[in-house]
């Protein structure tokens, strides 16, 4: 099967491929801790696990914007250890 | 009774990820892949890394209409969540009524998106168009071609027209629902009209106005073929929202690399208020 029109690139595909491994982490925490382990944190909502992992995912990717666009696109790792240092926040007080 | 736990599910659900997979994941994906790199077509790609998305937020070009988007969406859930929920309130119960108002009400859902432009580009024009032509035998300056506000007016008028009787099905439809044991408890206490509607309907229709309003905000932010119909996104670029300018500059300007990143940033955008609105939407819910 050729793909060539969906204009693959490595860097693209790693980003693909760490979102599918978180997915499929997750779906091993849940076998492991089933529940979704709800809570209620600073932002006064019960948010499960995943809730948890998409307001990372979708805060991460405010954050890259917000550095793209104010930033330039200059050191962009620092954007993405700001965005983990962000989603570790998330998990532990959201 | 002890439930019983099979993976069977699974399978049923399988369809709807194959569907969903080859809907809108993999088109993300290759919108993603475009989005880093530049194309002439023949299939050719350039690494152009995050330059796109460094174009397209440092350009007055993506805010300006990032915030005409906003502004018509603001307008419109402004204007049809309440009218849909009058509407609704005012429509019979019972009798024959019921299924003439119903039809009345679909009718304007009907009607493909493209004609609605039509009808009311030519409903407009002040040559042959009957709003068009009374509103200048009236006196009143009216152009939506040359005027950047007519055509404003004219872009939320249509909407209205359009999309209101989408909040009235909803809101009647959590109307019906409540039982008429609120009521006569409510007649018994002696509460009034606003009571009634404060303290039994409005509860109660939170769960349709919910969806009403985030199918009207998504709606309305990701609309296209009305205002490219009626008015092509101008005079100038007045009407020319994040959707408008993305065709323009995917098919008119063949700039594939910008047209993605801004595809990926306006799909963010939805995201993101969608579910801020979801959210404050059902935690208000879950808190009453």
């Amino acid at each position: 099967m050729n793909f060539s029109w969906m204009a693959w690139t490595l860097p693209t595909a790693l980003f693909f491929i760490t979102i599918a491994l978180l997915l499929v982490g997750m779906g091993i925490w849940e076998y492991v801790s089933p529940g979704g382990n709800p809570r209620i944190g600073i932002l006064r909502f019960e948010t499960t696990r995943g809730d948890r992992l998409f307001v990372s995912l979708l805060g991460s990717a405010f954050i890259h914007l917000a550095w793209l666009g104010f930033g330039g696109g200059q050191h962009l790792w620092w954007a993405l250890a700001l965005s983990v240092v962000y989603a570790v926040g998330v998990f532990r007080y959201v | 009774m002890e439930k019983t736990w099979n993976n069977k599910a699974w399978f049923m659900v399988l369809p709807v990820l194959v569907l969903v997979a080859f809907s809108a994941v993999i088109p993300l994906m290759t919108v993603v892949n475009y989005s880093v790199q530049d194309t002439f077509g023949n299939n050719e790609f350039f690494w152009a890394g995050t330059d796109w998305y460094v174009e397209v937020l440092t350009s007055d070009r993506f805010w300006d209409a990032l915030t005409r988007n906003l502004i018509f969406s603001a307008i419109i859930l402004a204007i049809e969540i309440p009218l849909g929920i009058i509407i609704a309130l005012n429509m019979p119960k019972k009798g024959l009524g019921v299924p003439v108002c119903l039809v009345l009400m679909a009718l304007p859902l009907l009607i493909p998106w493209n004609v609605v432009g039509t009808i009311w580009q030519v409903f407009g024009r002040v040559d042959i168009g009957l709003l068009g032509h009374t509103l200048e035998a009236l006196g009143i300056n009216y152009n939506y071609v040359q005027n950047p506000i007519d055509a404003w007016v004219t872009l939320i008028v249509m909407d209205v027209w359009h999309w209101t009787s989408l909040v009235v099905l909803l809101c009647y439809a959590g109307l019906v629902s409540i039982p008429d044991a609120y009521y006569q408890a409510a007649k018994i206490d002696g509460a009034s009209r606003w009571s009634v509607f404060r303290y039994i309907q409005l509860p109660k229709m939170k769960r349709v106005l919910l969806i009403a309003f985030l199918l009207r905000f998504m709606d309305s932010f990701m609309i296209y073929t009305e205002p490219f119909v009626v008015t092509g996104g101008g005079p100038g670029n007045s009407t020319t929202f994040l959707s408008i300018d993305l065709v323009k500059m995917a098919i008119g300007q063949f700039d594939l690399g910008p047209a993605a990143a801004l595809s990926i940033i306006y799909f963010l955008i939805v995201l993101l208020l969608s579910w801020i609105f979801y959210t404050v939407m059902t935690t208000s819910d879950a808190q009453s």
